[in-house]
């Protein structure tokens, strides 16, 4: 009303060609040819800044690439001096130490997933639904492990697992794996059922359904995702760890990390950046995983 | 206590807390069967804390809730046989309009083939048909509502909560659903319990309108006796007759004589309160008559008119009396400035005594 009412005043007092003149003149206060200028300026600019990023992300996994296919590969030359798959083959060789190391990591990891699914569900529900004295208490224990530094606390925990006739073995392994990754999907796995509305829950109990089949019919399908989310961050994370299974599993549990490490170690590039690359796959895919499927409302709730 | 078993609903000195709050003290209502209820009140009245303890969502401190005669206060929701509508719909977005409506049947280990001959009928009933396998995230709110609705009918429930089913709903839709659950329970006789904040709401569809505040019942009666009676200057205002102004009642002769500040005195044989009172009235109560008039069962209140403005249909005024404004609407055209007589029919206003009202410290 009180713009209309200016305006009006201003068509009375005769102004309007002087307003038409302020808003033609900062028109011309950029030529066409700044514009144009500024204009190329950005988008090179944006262009570096993309290709900056890009180094920075495709660079080490270009380095990688190259190495696992330079069969001879030494210091004067910029680049490998034979290429070919040989260290494929041999990572690939159904008797070699890659597969049976692969296998063995991957078997760790689903049984890390499934001890830390079996405590993160049930105490992932109970911190999101239950009001529990010392909420904030528990949650920090879960994180406890991540909290010191972690050769300090494996070498206690492989002197206890001595004791208990535990290391070198799977489970050994396992335990020290799902304590680790505990923290990740207790806090993701109780945002997954904060994020479930309280009133489809009640809406199931209203019209007949026991606590116990609310929480499967209703609960767990809705809270799923974020568990799978969890379940895969927890898979990765044991996939990818090395202090603990070094410290708890060697010599006889040689998981992909343990691989890598002696291959480098031994001077065994090729075989090294293999398993490295292997390494990489289920991160990718887990990232798509997490893009398409996890809900904002999941990610915001996490740590709450 | 005095509830007779036949009630579909008979709450007891009910009282609610959450933690150290108290929420509900004291409520008594008793519910006869295929009667629609609304709970009618402003937010953080208590009303949808009442309807979720008869739901058994929340816990109740003290007293009893009896459906049919059954004591269910300490009963988990799924044992007490009821259904109800949320404002969030919370129908279940992993599930088909199938799955959401056929839920209760499935739990109640109805076979597959007849759930889906049971869900189509009520998805008839609501004008939904075909929607069956229709994710229920594909729905508009209208639609979710009726899916909701078709949900809670489903398992014919003896008694339906309807926890602020349309307040999320356009103004259309709203009214919509409002006749559609309306002649769904007249059809089907189920007992309704409405929460809801909207007055009109309330009033149309309701059998009988409890007001609340303050987690008790203000008053209970049919929408008529609830909007021409209300027992309280907070049902008054509550209703709709939010103006006031302060009369002094005096006996004189048989009749008592009204003054006013400011005004013309009337006299009046209508039955009062004596002493200073507060009378409540709504605009439309008001009409427009000449400054000097004195009319037997009104009083005047001279001023003047401070604006006009034209709705539709007639003239809507503001008429400032001292420092005083009140809105009358009036069919013949006025100038601006005019000086009018306000006219207030005794009969139409709500009368209470100023000194209770001050007593019981109203906001």
């Amino acid at each position: 009303m009180s713009i209309e009412t200016q305006a009006s005043t201003a068509i009375r007092q005769g102004s309007v060609p002087a307003l038409r003149g302020v808003a033609s003149s900062s028109r011309r206060g950029f030529s066409p040819f700044a514009v144009r200028g500024w204009g190329v300026l950005s988008t090179i600019l944006k262009g570096l800044g993309l290709a900056v990023f890009a180094f920075a992300l495709f660079g080490p996994l270009a380095n990688l690439a190259l190495w696992s296919v330079a069969e001879r590969w030494y210091t004067p030359f910029k680049l490998p001096v034979t290429y070919g798959m040989r260290y494929w083959e041999v990572v690939f060789r159904p008797t070699g130490d890659a597969m049976s190391s692969l296998a063995t990591s991957v078997s760790i990891a689903c049984l890390t997933v499934v001890v830390a699914l079996a405590v993160s569900v049930p105490a992932g529900y109970a911190l999101a639904r239950l009001k529990l004295p010392f909420r904030t208490v528990l949650m920090i224990v879960f994180l406890l492990p991540q909290a010191f530094p972690s050769v300090a606390i494996y070498i206690n925990v492989a002197r206890v697992f001595y004791s208990l006739g535990l290391t070198g073995t799977i489970p050994g392994v396992v335990l020290v794996h799902a304590a680790h990754g505990l923290v990740y999907s207790v806090w993701i796995a109780a945002a997954a059922f904060a994020a479930v509305d309280k009133d489809l829950e009640l809406a199931a109990r209203n019209i007949g359904a026991s606590p116990l089949r609310t929480f499967f019919t209703i609960t767990l399908p809705l809270a799923a995702p974020g568990i799978m989310a969890s379940a895969i961050f927890v898979f990765l994370e044991s996939l990818d760890e090395f202090t603990g299974t070094f410290f708890v599993g060697v010599p006889q549990v040689t998981t992909l990390p343990l691989l890598l490490y002696n291959a480098s170690m031994g001077g065994n590039y090729q075989i090294a950046s293999i398993t490295a690359l292997i390494l990489l796959v289920p991160s990718v895919l887990f990232m798509i995983f997490i893009e398409r499927f996890l809900k904002a409302d999941v990610l915001s709730k996490v740590g709450q | 206590m005095g509830a007779p078993v036949s009630a579909a609903i008979a709450i007891d000195s009910l009282h609610v807390s959450y933690g150290n709050q108290r929420v509900l003290h004291g409520v008594d209502l008793t519910v006869a069967p295929g009667e629609f209820i609304a709970i009618l009140g402003s937010s953080g009245c208590g009303k949808t804390t009442l309807l979720r303890t008869i739901a058994g969502f929340q816990k109740a401190s003290q007293g009893a809730i009896r459906l049919f005669g059954r004591d269910v206060v300490n009963m988990p929701p799924e044992k007490r046989g009821m259904a109800m509508m949320f404002q969030s719909y919370a129908l279940w977005p992993h599930m088909t309009v199938l799955g959401n409506v056929g839920y209760g049947l499935r739990l109640r280990g109805v076979a597959k083939d007849e759930i889906r001959t049971r869900v189509a009928t009520i998805l008839k009933m609501l004008n939904l048909s075909g929607l069956e396998d229709r994710k229920v995230t594909n729905l508009s709110g209208g639609q979710r509502q009726r899916v909701a609705l078709g949900r809670a009918l489903a398992i014919e429930p003896e008694i339906l909560l309807l926890d602020e089913p349309l307040s999320n709903l356009d103004a259309k839709v709203r009214l919509q659903l409002r006749s559609e659950i309306k002649s769904l329970q007249n059809r089907l006789g189920f007992t309704a319990v409405h929460v809801t904040h909207d007055r009109e709401e309330a009033m149309t569809m309701a059998d009988r309108i409890v007001v609340m505040d303050a987690g008790k019942i203000a008053q209970i009666g049919s929408p008529k006796e609830v909007f021409d009676h209300p027992n309280s200057p907070f049902v008054a205002s509550f209703m709709g007759a939010e103006n006031t102004i302060g009369l002094d009642i005096r006996t004189s002769g048989a009749g008592v004589e009204v003054a006013v500040a400011h005004g013309n005195p009337t006299s009046w044989d209508g039955a009062v309160p004596l002493g200073p009172v507060t009378a409540y009235f709504r605009d439309d109560v008001a009409s427009l008559d000449g400054p000097d008039a004195r009319i037997d069962g009104s009083i005047i209140l001279p001023g003047r008119i401070t604006q006009r403005t034209y709705p539709g249909g007639h003239y809507r005024y503001v008429v400032a009396i001292n420092d005083r404004h009140f809105t009358v609407t009036d069919d013949h055209y006025h100038e601006l400035d005019d000086a009018v007589g306000l006219r207030l029919p005794l009969a139409s206003l709500h009368l209470f005594p100023t000194d209770t009202i001050k007593g019981e410290n109203h906001a």
